[in-house]
């Protein structure tokens, strides 16, 4: 697979640790919902670091990626923290055929997403009202704090029309907080999900001890293991 | 030569020898897996070789009854991690292969919670494979593998497949989960063979 050049056109913050970078790859050969890129740094005496990011944006709507800085990575601090617009990355894919939804079809789809585990997740919420599919979705995202949802305003505006957001905040909420505030366990799974007789598609996406817990929720749901793809970041900073 | 401005990186790379391109050294043991985490009582679990006239299975209790090794080996997974040291014990795969008559070229290695993933009968022969049920002196656990999982480690750690089940013997190299999903068919780390095409 080859390297293609990747230049930022646009950055923007979403936390203190999260940040958005719109690359022009001119190049680019198409990527479905979902799907990974890996992106490749190449330091002036030639040393290169290479890691593998989630694709943030629908396919034909450019190449978007959202990334979390691990404070011991090295290039995940490059992304947040240094690169700036018409700065020059390399960039290959896209990487993955399994952890997609296209949305041409019209089963329920479940997405869970812990943190920055909901960028992908994102690109098939943005799919959905790109290709105006009316398969029902519900996000149910799990973050930390209010301020550390990421994409809240521009997700949360896409509900109605068979899309549902679902909120819990896990260390502290805000006055008047409605949504839930605990870690996702299986009631809560069992309040949010789509029946189990709905034979859903469900895509969780977030740490392993995050993925651990809602697939094992959903399993205790009912839900066959076949319908249940998970994507699970950890050390790859 | 496109280099990314301000970009200095960590070098933490290693012994050269031992950390194959484009990976990085790490202390973690990262989990990547498709699915839920499987979790089949040990009573029902064998180990089978199929693809060959007279099928041969092994229970739990037969597995463990089987002359076992213990082994160092470092392991390099495709999303760039690479661990050194990892201390495993388990069964050789030459030793279960022996159980059967077979002149197979190919294998698809078959598992709990559907997983699949093909691999050379010569990258499996020689010493160079296990189904390893032992990690760091303690049982597998299951967000690892466990109860047991093949261990391939001179290629990419996909192919060293978690809740690993059996063996189907093959004339044909068939395409397994991940390598139906962009990734490469042999998984060599040393040539940087992580997709298709690479």
């Amino acid at each position: 697979m080859t390297w293609l050049a990747a230049d930022v056109a646009a950055s923007r913050e979403e936390t203190p640790r999260v940040r958005t970078l719109e690359l022009d790859v001119p190049d680019w050969p198409g990527h479905r919902a979902g799907q990974h890129l890996d992106v490749r740094l190449t330091a002036e005496d030639g040393y290169q670091a290479e890691r593998s990011y989630s694709i943030a944006s629908a396919p034909g709507d450019g190449v978007t990626l959202t990334v979390e800085r691990l404070d011991d990575g090295e290039v995940s601090p490059y992304l947040v923290d240094e690169a700036r617009e018409g700065d020059r990355v390399e960039v290959r894919g896209p990487i993955g055929g399994y952890f997609v939804w296209d949305g041409d079809e019209p089963e329920p789809v479940l997405l869970v997403g812990g943190g920055s585990g909901v960028v992908p997740l994102a690109a098939m919420a943005r799919q959905r009202a790109r290709v105006g599919s009316t398969a029902p979705m519900k996000l149910l995202r799990s973050s930390r704090t209010i301020e550390e949802v990421i994409y809240r305003e521009e997700l949360d505006a896409l509900a109605g029309g068979g899309f549902e957001v679902v909120h819990t905040l896990t260390r502290s909420q805000p006055p008047g907080w409605t949504g839930y505030s605990r870690r996702i366990d299986r009631e809560l799974l069992a309040e949010v999900a789509w029946p189990a007789s709905e034979s859903p598609r469900v895509y969780v996406c977030g740490s392993t001890r995050f993925v651990d817990a809602a697939a094992d929720g959903l399993l205790q749901a009912g839900y066959d293991a076949r319908w249940i793809r998970t994507e699970r970041f950890g050390a790859t900073g | 030569m496109i280099v990314s401005r301000g970009f200095r990186g960590r070098r933490r790379d290693g012994p050269p020898d031992r950390v194959p391109p484009g990976q990085y050294l790490t202390d973690d043991f990262p989990v990547l897996s498709a699915g839920p985490t499987p979790h089949t009582p040990l009573q029902e679990w064998t180990f089978t070789i199929h693809g060959v006239d007279e099928p041969k299975g092994w229970t739990w209790e037969e597995l463990q009854a089987l002359p076992s090794e213990t082994v160092t080996v470092d392991i390099h997974c495709v999303t760039r991690w690479s661990k050194l040291d990892t201390v495993w014990e388990g069964v050789s795969v030459d030793t279960l292969l022996e159980a059967v008559e077979h002149d197979a070229p190919y294998a698809l290695a078959f598992c709990d919670g559907g997983y699949t993933t093909n691999v050379p009968v010569e990258d499996l022969t020689g010493g160079k494979a296990w189904v390893a049920y032992n990690y760091g002196g303690e049982p597998l656990d299951p967000e690892h593998g466990g109860p047991a999982r093949l261990l391939v480690p001179h290629l990419y750690f996909w192919k060293s497949a978690k809740w690993v089940r059996g063996l189907t013997l093959r004339d044909e190299d068939e395409p397994g989960f991940w390598e139906t999903n962009g990734y490469h068919l042999r998984g060599d780390p040393w040539l940087e063979q992580r997709y298709w095409g690479d």
